[in-house]
């Protein structure tokens, strides 16, 4: 086989070819940096491919119409920075609720409100976790480069039909707007999942149906005759609303076992250089290109220093972190907002060792030196 | 029959419905279903019943959707119509009904509105239009009448009120009516003119809000309030033959606009073809 | 080695375009290279600069730190970007600029990059091409089939002749002997 060569591919467009390798045809959203460059690639190539592009009215609207699409059983995406992500929350919860596959990707930019809209930033990793309201399952991804942007996008989509529930997209405006040489896998290289649909005589009566040992009920489409219904209330497994307690707490408590009891299947991380270090530096998305370098050059330095690189940021892979613990002296918390991963893993560390953070919020980009710096301050 | 109606079109097991007594919604449901059952049974028309998708917002009208057997999607609040876009625009041989209500759709819903009218996307749109927040107990909307009261508008209401029809047409809507929970043959009629429209097309339907509207403000018992849109809308027919005199604070009961515009998804087909061309 | 260049120049110059191509380039001469860009709200105007990164290892910071080539197009951007320079790295500015105080005379490459675009090649709006083109003969970087490739993928289908007439008009600004004095083997 000759090798495959790379093609130069900016982060947003190689989440755009992903995603159509993953059998996206849906695209709904609203143009704001720094995602914009994903709905004109989108509007590009989504016809090409016989799929759907619009330009919605606004945030809210691209995420309903999201949704929309996904119950006719088209794979569907949206995407959006800052202030839009606001927006999009309130029909995250209904697709987590009415658990409707889709992908939502968050190009994250600096500060609240409209902040800093072209720099970098990674201030959204909680409103990802807790961005709607009430208790509801979430799995995010963040990736570090280009080349995982196109790989990773596909395993959101997978990981969203095969568990029915949105998947954040968490990107940074470091690796959105980079570019870089990407290797694109061949499509018999990829593996795809289908959406759950059920085929039973009679599912529509139970479409929220889930047998004993699952936690994901499958449905068919919309306009293939089910005629089933589904509510953003509190259901029971008929998809109609419930006033029954019981009957709710089941269905709320189900939605978080379904991704809380699936967290091997879920959680990846990165490990680099971890097995003989004595610090760790912890980070996520465009941060570890910084953190790859500083521990390079601390190795170099004869610091023994790994990375720790949550791919899975939600849920957070606090058990893959425990088990690194023994072997640390201290860990070093790296990234772009005020210290929102730290607080995870200070959950899960902090009562052992000692953990440091190294967090900047200007819109500038925490370089290597910056983390040695810190490195060196707490070895002394 | 009615009975037999229910029993083909509507959810039994899911019945009674949630409604006050007097409430002018189930009218409008059972028109909305006789209008399905006449297309589904008319041999020239032919609708596929599974092909049929419900989809409603939040608020007493939007209830109607879970009602209603068909595929069916009770949305968030004033996201009907934009869910009923991504429904349309990714299966345009779907036949998509929205169910929402005056608050829904011209308030919280109010941009998804005009601009699914501007787009001329193909759905029918009916507004269960109460002039009240019922849900929630009796608050303004954008179709209370200026000087009405209402929980928030203890004093009277100072806001102006929408004609969401002519909000729709102005929008750009292909088809615009306006039916009544009285005149349910009339808006039957209209609404499955809307159905065979293949672009967007809006059908407000005035309901009836005896226990908040209605009682804030003295228009006494449901059949009073029923009375009322007897004697003050008129179908076209009629409405057409009077002097302009005679219009003076009557409503009509009746198509406002109906015009041909390209529809959105079959646009977009064309520009598949256009895009697949080029590549 | 990493090899760091930074583009600058005023929003509509195509000095973003310039690091895209010098890194497409890269890719097609088998080279890793990271692109990126920081600008600010105008699409015309305004201080903008990009950065491309080469090296035949994989690339972990994405960012440029201290830059071994510099193009700038515009005073402002010389003046703010000169004072951030690897030592002894190459600088290329357009002839029309003044070289700032503390930067050796010796590292600058002054050419008329505008006005061979306008008045040579016939079209302003070639000038980045044309400082591609001039980048490429100094530092020695691609040869013709890697360059073109990667110029090929960021212009319009039929304006290619036009665009090698201004990697060539740029190439022709650069003696040889200023090319055996700032080539750059990575």
């Amino acid at each position: 086989m000759p090798e495959k060569k790379a093609v130069l591919m900016q982060g947003n467009e190689a989440c755009v070819e992903g995603a159509i390798a993953a059998g996206m045809r849906f695209y709904a959203g609203y143009p704001i940096t720094p995602s914009t460059e994903i709905a004109e690639q989108c509007a590009v190539r989504l016809p090409q491919v016989g799929g759907k592009f619009i330009q919605m009215e606004d945030e809210l609207g691209s995420m309903a119409a999201v949704l929309g699409a996904s119950v006719t059983g088209v794979k569907a995406m949206t995407a959006t920075s800052g202030p839009g992500f606001s927006l999009k929350q309130e029909n995250i919860g209904y697709g987590c609720l009415a658990e409707i596959p889709c992908v939502v990707v968050d190009v994250q930019r600096t500060g609240p409100s409209t902040g800093l809209p072209t720099s970098p930033a990674q201030g959204d990793y909680m409103q990802a976790r807790w961005g709607t309201h009430g208790d509801h399952p979430v799995i995010a991804l963040s990736p570090s480069s280009v080349q995982e942007t196109y790989t990773l996008i596909i395993r959101a989509f997978n990981l969203s039909e095969k568990y029915r529930t949105p998947v954040i997209f968490l990107m940074d405006e470091i690796v959105g707007h980079m570019r870089e040489g990407v290797v694109l896998p061949s499509p018999a290289e990829l593996i795809i999942n289908k959406r759950h649909i059920s085929y039973r005589d009679g599912a529509n009566k139970q479409c929220y149906f889930v047998p004993e040992g699952a936690y994901v009920p499958a449905m068919k489409p919309f306009g293939q005759g089910e005629r089933y219904n589904i509510t953003g209330l509190a259901h029971d497994v008929s998809g109609f609303p419930t006033g029954s307690n019981a009957v709710a707490g089941d269905l709320f408590t189900r939605l978080m076992e379904k991704i809380d009891h699936n967290l091997d299947d879920i959680v990846r991380v990165e490990e680099f250089m971890l097995d003989d270090a004595d610090t760790a530096v912890v980070c996520f998305g465009g941060t570890a290109r910084a953190a790859m370098s500083a521990v390079l050059e601390a190795r170099a330095a004869g610091m023994k220093v790994g990375m720790f690189r949550p791919i899975t940021v939600w849920p957070f892979p606090a058990a893959q972190l425990r088990a690194r613990l023994a072997g640390l002296k201290r860990v070093l918390m790296v990234e772009h907002n005020y210290g929102q991963m730290l607080l995870e893993v200070q959950r899960v560390a902090a009562e052992k060792l000692p953990v440091g953070f190294l967090g900047r919020i200007d819109g500038t980009v925490i370089s290597p030196a910056d983390i040695l710096k810190k490195l060196r301050e707490m070895e002394a | 029959m009615p009975s037999e109606l229910i029993h083909k079109f509507m959810r039994i097991d899911h019945l009674p419905h949630i409604w006050c007594a007097g409430c002018g919604n189930g009218i409008i449901m059972r028109d909305v279903a006789v209008a399905l059952e006449e297309l589904i049974d008319d041999p020239e028309v032919n609708l596929n019943r599974g092909k049929v998708v419900v989809v409603s917002g939040i608020g007493c009208s939007s209830r109607a959707a879970g009602y209603m057997d068909f595929d069916s999607i009770h949305t968030t609040h004033g996201r009907a119509i934009a869910f009923a876009t991504g429904i349309k625009l990714a299966h345009p041989e779907l036949e998509v009904i929205v169910l929402t209500g005056d608050g829904d759709c011209s308030a919280i819903g109010g941009n998804h509105l005009i601009h699914a009218a501007r787009r001329n996307i193909g759905m029918t749109v009916v507004t269960f239009n109460n002039d009240i927040y019922g849900m929630t107990g009796g608050q303004y909307s954008p179709t209370t009448p200026t000087g009405d009261r209402a929980t928030t508008a203890p004093y009277g209401n100072i806001d102006r009120p929408f004609d969401i029809a002519q909000l729709a047409a102005g929008a750009g809507a292909s088809f615009t009516a306006r039916g009544s929970a009285y005149h349910a043959r009339e808006t039957t009629e209209l609404i499955k003119q809307g159905i065979l429209h293949k672009g967007f097309s809006l059908i407000d339907v005035y309901s009836v809000c005896p226990t908040y509207y209605g009682r804030k403000n003295h228009k006494g018992s449901a059949p009073e309030m029923l009375q009322w849109q007897k004697e003050n809308m008129i179908p076209a027919a009629r409405y057409y033959a009077m002097s302009e005199e005679q219009k003076r604070g009557k409503l009509l009961i009746g198509t406002l606009t109906h015009t041909e515009f390209p529809e959105y998804t079959q646009e977009y087909a064309k520009l598949i073809e256009r895009a697949q061309a080029k590549k | 080695m990493r090899y760091e260049m930074r583009f600058s120049g005023s929003g509509g110059q195509g000095v973003i375009l310039a690091s895209v191509i010098v890194a497409e380039a890269a890719v097609a001469a088998g080279l890793q290279t990271v692109q990126s860009q920081a600008y600010g709200p105008e699409a015309r105007g305004g201080m903008c600069r990009a950065e491309t990164i080469l090296s035949r290892e994989r690339i972990w910071y994405s960012k440029v730190v201290r830059p071994s080539f510099l193009l700038a197009l515009t005073q402002q951007a010389l003046d703010k970007y000169a004072r951030e320079l690897e030592e002894g790295a190459v600088v290329m500015i357009d002839s029309g600029l003044t070289i700032p105080e503390g930067l050796d005379e010796d590292q600058v490459l002054s050419l008329p990059i505008l006005a061979t675009a306008r008045d040579e090649v016939g079209k302003l709006m070639t000038a980045n091409i044309v400082a591609v083109g001039a980048v490429n003969k100094a530092l020695g970087l691609f040869d013709e089939e890697a360059l073109h490739e990667g110029v090929r993928r960021h212009i319009p289908v039929g304006t290619e002749e036009l665009n090698w007439k201004a990697l060539e008009a740029g190439a022709r600004l650069v003696s040889d002997a200023q090319a055996a004095k700032f080539r750059r083997t990575l």
